[in-house]
């Protein structure tokens, strides 16, 4: 029995190890090729100027935030998730009957190799400022249909006003909703909508009060949204 | 430069410093942070958000429309949103993020915008 217990002890502290190693590897990336445009360990903006000048979200809570397993698929192949980018003042312009996005303002974030991608999603997920925002546990499983999650978020909220609900249906100001499910961390998304400003402060996104069951019903909704087959 | 001369500039420039911390954003930055978005860059209604949008948001550069709202209504909507006057969801209560006295200011912005304080 004795032997066992050395066993698996030895099996464990080398996945400590190699853990590190990894996360480590990813650190130095992050520590080279990220910091200029992600804050990795700052609280946030402290004046509007300093919101605007903003390139990419803070990373300092990354591990809070994002699912391991996303982090690595979009390191690999990275897509747009704000279409008016990080601050979407500086990327739109006046157009023929409203304001347009100013696609050429817009930078394109650059693709890690699997190798790289893997040990950056570790390095983050060890990054978690502001755990004292989350509630483990605060999201509750559940389910509930796409059209029932429209009537929240859409109907009674006016969300989609700023966040797509599918790609080019919807505002553009904020991020879009249809891949928050695969994205983000549950417990993280009931904490964010309760205080955007508490995680990202000065964010133009409003706070509001919302009862648990609505912050419930937002997660269901965002998982279910996740299903759908968009092109 | 005598002593208490240093004193006195090093006061004022601290006087400076912390009246910057403190101020306030102005109506025009508050403006382009939170409401270009939906209200545009121009102010027209006419904001990037708008395609998908049920209800237009408002033209603040209308006099007319403008100048029947009160100072005490526009305070209203923004800080607890456009139910608050019978209005669409889709003006957001910016109470939460903004203080009174910011909000304040974007109200005399508005002014400014619609030509009508």
């Amino acid at each position: 029995m004795m032997k066992w217990f050395k066993s698996i002890a030895i099996v464990a502290s080398f996945a400590a190890f190699s853990a590190t190693v990894v996360a480590d590897a990813g650190d130095k990336i992050l520590e080279s090729d990220c910091v200029e445009c992600h804050d990795l360990e700052g609280a946030g903006p402290t004046s509007l100027a300093e919101l605007w000048a903003l390139k990419g979200p803070n990373l300092s809570y990354a591990g809070n935030k994002y699912k391991q397993v996303w982090l690595e698929q979009w390191l690999a192949a990275p897509t747009r998730i704000r279409p008016a980018g990080m601050f979407y003042g500086n990327h739109i312009k006046p157009g023929p009957e409203q304001d347009v996005v100013d696609e050429d303002s817009l930078i394109k974030h650059s693709a890690l190799s699997a190798d790289e991608a893997k040990v950056v999603a570790a390095a983050l997920m060890q990054r978690k400022a502001k755990s004292g925002l989350i509630k483990p546990g605060a999201y509750k499983p559940g389910k509930i249909s796409v059209s029932m999650g429209e009537m929240v978020f859409v109907k009674f909220r006016g969300c989609s006003g700023c966040h797509q609900i599918e790609p080019g249906y919807g505002g553009v100001s904020g991020p879009e909703v249809y891949t928050a499910g695969n994205r983000l961390q549950e417990d993280y998304i009931i904490s964010f909508l309760q205080d955007p400003q508490a995680w990202s402060p000065l964010n133009f996104m409003s706070k509001r009060a919302m009862k648990d069951s609505d912050l419930q019903k937002f997660v269901h909704y965002f998982h279910a949204l996740s299903q759908e087959a968009f092109e | 430069m005598s002593l208490p001369m240093l004193k006195r500039i090093g006061l004022l420039l601290g006087l400076m410093m912390s009246s910057v911390v403190v101020s306030a954003e102005s109506g025009a930055d508050l403006y382009k942070t939170y409401c270009w978005q939906c209200h545009g860059m121009q102010a027209d209604g006419m904001g990037v958000n708008i395609p998908d949008m049920s209800v237009q948001p408002r033209d603040h550069t209308d006099t007319k429309a403008m100048t029947a709202r009160s100072d005490e209504e526009l305070f209203k909507a923004i800080k607890n949103g456009g139910q608050a006057i019978e209005k669409s969801v889709l003006m957001p209560p910016w109470g939460e993020v903004m203080s009174d006295e910011e909000i304040q200011s974007l109200v005399r912005y508005l002014r400014e915008l619609c030509k009508c304080g």
